[in-house]
Parts: C-alpha cells; structure tokens; sequence
C-alpha cells in the first residue's frame, strides 16, 4: 500500500517540478523572442502537441491505485479484522481506460483486426467431424495491432511501453544534470586545481565507452529501471557537464561577472545568481536533444538483456521477444510494428522539437 | 613533433591509472568476491566452504588492496588489486571464471571479426556521409536542402534494431541474396560482412550528414572561400579543394566522437548476424555471468578508445601545423 502511495506522489512531485521549471522558463527574457520562433515552426508546434500525448498516457500510466476485492455479488469483502481487502496487483488510470483491448485476451498470435487465430488448430464439428481450421477469436475484430504469443493485445503492449521509455528519458536528465551543472560550474567559474580534479574525472569516465560501462553496471546490479537510470545518468552527465563547463569559462571573462566580483559578491552566489541562469538554455536545449537517445539506446539495452526486467513493459523487450517472428509462416509483423511505431512515434517528435528549441534559444547553433 | 606525441601519449597514462582504479571499485569493491562467487555458484545452497574453495582456485582469496601477513614488497603485490588489475596495464588478461580459456587468446581470436566489419562500416560510413554532406551544403537552403534534413531526422529517429531487423528480413530472407547470419574467415567473409556493413553505413547516415553539414556550412561562410569563387572557380571544385580541406578539423573531432559508438554497434551487430568477434565475445559473457571477461572487456574498450582520441589528437597536427605549437 505504501508502496503506492509513494508512486503516485513521486509522479505528482514530478509534474510540479517540471511545472515550475516551465514557470520559470517562461518568465526569462528570452522567452518571446524563442516562443515567437517555435510558432511559427509549424513541425515544432506538431512535435509538441505529439509529445504532449505521449506525456500525458505516461501520468496516465502512473498513476495507479488497487481495486477492493468483490465476492460474486459485486459487494466489497473484508477480512477477519474487519478491513477491506485489495486485489495485489494495482491497475493504473491507463490500464482502466484500456480495459477492453486489456481483458480481451486470446489464445496465441492473431492478426490485426482479424475475426480469426492465426494458427490452425483441429477442432471437432458438430457432427463429429474434426476439420483442420483457424478457430474464431474469443473477441473478433477487436486488436487494432493483433495480439501476440500469448493473446495479448498489441496495442496495449505499446502503450505500456510509453511510461518505461519516458522515466528513462526524464529520470536520467533528472540524474545527470544536477551533477553536470555543480561539476560543471565550479569547474569553469573556478578554474585551477579543482578544475584539474573534475576534469580528470570526467575524462576518465568518459573514456570508458558507455555501452561497455552500462553492460559492467547492469550485469553487477542487476536489471532494473532504476539502476538503468542511475548507469545512464553516470554515462551521460559528462558530456553536458564538457558542455556547461566551456560556456562556465566564457563566461567568467564577462564585464557583469567581474563587477560583482569587485562589489564583493561571493563567488558561490556569482555562481548560483549570475552564472546557473546563464547556462540553463545550454541545459534545455541538451537535455531534449539527448531524450531521444536515451530512448533508442533503452530499447537496445532491453534487447540485449540488460535493460528493464523481462515483467516490465517496454519496446526493447517487445522487440526482443518478436526476433524471430519475421522468419515465421505466416508472418508476424505487428509486434514489431507496434514497437516501431510507438518508438519513431517519440523519438520523431522529440527530434524535431528538440531542433526547433535549439534553434530558438541558440541562434548561434543553428544548423 | 616526437615531444608532443610522446607528451600525448603520456597524458593518457593517467587516464589508464583512473580507468582501471574505477573498473576495480565497479568489480571488486561494490560487488565483493564473496557476492561473486555466489552468483557464479549458483545463489542457493551455497555452503561458504565452497565459496572460499572457489576464491582460492581463481584467485579471489586475496586482500583487496593490502596484504599484511605478506613481507615487504609482496605486501603490494599478493593483492586481489595487483592481480587482476595492475596486470591489465600489461594486457595480462587472465583466465575465464566460467570456462578457464585465457581471455587474451580469446581476444587475438576474435579481434579480427570484429575488425572485419567496424573497420569497412567505419571507412565507408565516413565516406558517404561526407560525400552526402557535401551535396546537401552545395544546395543549401533550397527545398533540397530542407527536404534531406528532414529525411536526416527520420533516419536517426529509427532504432538500430529496426534496420538490422528489415535488413536482414529484406536482402536475406525475402531477396536471399546474402546468408542470413554466421561467419567464415578468408574469401568466404565477404558475403557475411556486407549485409552488416551497409546497415551500419546506413544507420548512421542521419546523424553524421546534419553534424558535417553544419561543419560544412561554417566554412563555406569564410570570407577565403568567397575569394575562390571570385577569382572564377567552379563551385564543385570550392566544395572539394577548399571546403573540404579547411574542415578536416572539426571533421577530425567528429571522427573521434564516432568511436565510443563503434561498440554499441559492434555489440548489436555481431548479435544479430552471429558473428564471433569481441561483441559477440562480451554478450555471451553476460549472459553467463563472466565477470571477469565483462572486465577484461570494459578495460580494453577504454583502451582502444582513449588510443583513439590520441591518435586523433597527433593527426591535428598533421592536418593544420599551427596546432603543433599547442
């Protein structure tokens, strides 16, 4: 039960930051001139829209709560202390808004859309004939996207792997931008002997090539979306830290900087007050360019047995369970569809946003 | 010139030091030999006899960092740290936990799969790119121009598992015009290594023609290259004589920023098209739980890649002379 009530305020402690980031976003003085830009980027304006949809089955996704059990009669039961009882695995506000396509479960692969199985099985007539035929589906033209091995939906699959996909995305930015931000900021405001320190350090971690550090990881820890995220964040804060670390030095160099320094400023609070809102567009625009890589390499680590567990809904492990389903008779192709869509589905958007947002915010960056 | 690369090569000892310090943490540290041992076992019904039976055949009985019933030197060197780490600076790799096959013999084996395919998808994918790239940047802002981004976009938006996947269901299933995976050496390699390699070209298109372009697109701005148009030169031989050669650079940095990926492929690839190389090496060793093959890997794909970036570093100076003095 607590389990669940941490979920749910772990999501809603999530969107009030994301929220609040976006408040203060859109209070910088940037913000017209970079607004004004992305309006009249019809892709963009699309791309958000898309990525809003995506965010919202994935809040959707997470919040989850238990029903009670009910006897036959549809009343609530109790146990011996009087208290009601819960069933033990909690349904999220997406799993009640899928319960038909979710509940609608067949025996084994069905095409999309088809009122029958796709695999022939002998079934005895009434007259007692036994005819080799593809059996009726329990619920006939129900799977927009077909059902898999074991009857599930295939559209529901999808839509589960959505949350999967954007924890990874977010959580991991969440991870490695504190860090990339600290590091990166004394490094360059500071410079000498700490700069020395952290940039020794992250040319090290650095060197190590991240798919080999993520495969050490995950192999030591097990697989998981935590420890996937907490690997990736390792993995990825270096870059953004090299990144923050280089504006950090140009900035430092700047007239405003060196007047508060003369006034008497202290250099912590140089750093918090004149340099951190100086570098947040580099965060931004960094953190949505990398979401999609994040998303793509998820899929891979998944399909090569060390991303999130084989229980918990994601594209890499629909991918990794269809491998062999195109080298089948008859061919089975809508697992893999449903993969490719909901990835190309995300990625697409946040590709192209992600270019519209640096181009607004970065004139200079503009390819 | 000798003075900086050997300054160079130095410089990347230090990293080595940190690499191997931090990879020892990962495998001895956090996760201790007694947690090994156990999931190597097998984590039910193991007695803690066996688990110290098998630290003391593989080595694993020692103290971590210091041996205080040792004498003198052999107080540093009869260590687990100076076993199994200090030796990977001499690229004594040591034997498998799983299996006891040597891991360096193993490596000298499958090097050259392995290089079989990074080195062509490498090459060739450079090749194109640039190639592409240039095409896109010599027209520039037109519908051409936006239409290739675009179609750059969708590429890189695709998962390197799809195109292996339609790759391989296309040209080796449907059309049967290359085996659908496995591996030989010699002549033979040919017609296993060309499916791999133009999928790895291909998948990489997206990403490496925006970033070139937009190289490209710098230098075309120059005032240098103007003056090569005004003095009558064609636009083709602009692009090639004096575009090209002034980005060598930062294409250079972009060479260097391709390499940590060549793993990630080389991984999926080998995966996917069963071929026994260094990727295909490191996937079974997870899924068996060969920790000490998993760390002989990570160590030498640091190896490899921080060579690389010093290789890289000594070909600046090769390209633009000026950076020598740096």
């Amino acid at each position: 039960m607590l389990s669940i009530v941490i979920q749910n305020s772990i999501v809603f402690l999530l969107l009030a930051a994301v929220f609040s980031l976006c408040a203060w976003f859109v209070r910088q003085p940037y913000w017209p001139t970079a607004k004004r830009s992305l309006m009249r980027n019809k892709l963009a304006c699309l791309s958000f829209a898309v990525l809003c949809l995506y965010a919202s089955a994935g809040v959707f996704d997470s919040i989850v709560w238990r029903d009670s059990l009910t006897d036959a009669r549809g009343n609530p039961v109790f146990n011996a202390h009087g208290e009601p009882l819960y069933q033990a695995t909690p349904l999220s506000l997406l799993d009640r808004m899928c319960t038909p396509i979710r509940t609608a479960s067949e025996k084994t692969y069905s095409a999309p859309l088809a009122a029958v199985q796709l695999t022939l099985e002998s079934i005895q007539l009434d007259n007692g004939t036994i005819v080799r035929t593809a059996p009726p589906l329990n619920y006939p033209r129900r799977h927009l996207l077909g059902t898999d091995k074991v009857g599930q939906d295939v559209l529901y699959n999808t839509l589960k792997g959505i949350r999967t996909a954007l924890i990874i995305g977010v959580f991991t930015s969440l991870i490695a931008i504190p860090f990339a931000l600290l590091f990166g900021i004394v490094s360059g405001y500071f410079g000498g002997l700490i700069d020395d320190i952290i940039q020794y350090i992250y040319t090290t971690l650095m060197s190590i090539p991240g798919i080999l550090l993520m495969v050490a990881f995950m192999l030591l820890f097990g697989r998981g979306l935590t420890q996937l995220c907490v690997i990736m964040g390792i993995t990825t804060w270096t870059g953004l830290c090299r990144l923050i670390r280089a504006e950090s030095i140009k900035l430092r160099e700047l007239e405003y900087i060196s007047a508060a320094e003369a006034l008497g400023v202290p250099r912590l609070v140089i750093c918090g007050r004149h340099i951190l809102p100086n570098v947040m567009h580099i965060v931004i625009i960094s953190a949505v360019l990398n979401f999609s890589g994040l998303v793509l390499s998820e899929a891979i680590l998944s399909y090569i047995g060390i991303g999130v567990g084989p229980e918990t809904g994601s594209w890499g492990n629909m991918i990794n369970n269809a491998r062999l389903e195109l080298a089948r008779a008859p061919l089975v192709w809508w697992n893999l569809a449903g993969a490719f869509v909901g990835m190309v589905g995300l990625v697409l958007p946040a590709n192209l946003f992600g270019d519209a947002l640096r181009d607004a915010l970065d004139p200079r960056m503009k390819g | 010139m000798i003075s900086y690369v050997l300054r160079r090569i130095l410089y990347a000892i230090p990293i080595l030091i940190g690499v191997n310090v931090l990879i020892f943490s990962l495998f001895f540290v956090v996760n201790s030999p007694d947690d090994m041992a156990r999931t190597i076992l097998g984590n039910k019904n193991v007695t803690q006899a066996a688990i110290e039976n098998w630290k003391q055949e593989n080595g694993y009985h020692l103290p971590l960092f210091l041996n205080t019933e040792a004498a003198g030197i052999a107080q540093l060197t009869n260590t687990i740290f100076f076993a199994k780490s200090v030796r990977l600076f001499i690229f004594d790799f040591g034997n498998s936990d799983r299996t006891g096959i040597s891991i360096g013999d193993q490596i000298k084996l499958r090097m050259l799969p392995s290089l079989a395919i990074a080195v062509p998808a490498f090459i060739l994918g450079l090749l194109v790119n640039i190639t592409f790239s240039l095409i896109v940047a010599f027209y520039r802002a037109t519908y051409l121009d936006y239409w290739a981004l675009i179609l750059c976009v969708i590429t890189m938006s695709i998962s390197a598992l799809f195109y292996i996947i339609g790759g391989q269901y296309l040209f080796a299933i449907c059309l049967r015009l290359v085996p659908i995976s496995g591996y030989e050496s010699g002549v033979g390699m040919f017609k296993f290594i060309l499916l791999p390699v133009i999928i790895g070209v291909v998948s990489g298109i997206g990403v490496g023609v925006r970033f070139y372009r937009i190289i490209f697109l710098e230098v075309i701005g120059n005032d240098y290259i103007r003056t090569a148009r005004a003095k009558g030169l064609s636009e083709v031989r602009v692009l090639f004589k004096h575009v090209l050669k002034n980005a060598m650079i930062p294409i250079l940095t972009g060479v260097v920023m391709t390499i940590p990926f060549l793993f990630y492929g080389s991984l999926l690839m080998e995966a996917f098209f069963a071929i026994p190389g260094l990727g295909g090496y490191t996937l079974e060793a997870i899924n068996a739980q060969d920790f000490s093959v998993v760390r002989a890997m990570v160590y030498l794909g640091a190896v490899l890649n921080v060579a690389g970036l010093v290789l890289t570093d000594i070909s600046y100076t090769l390209v633009d002379p000026r950076v020598r003095l740096g």
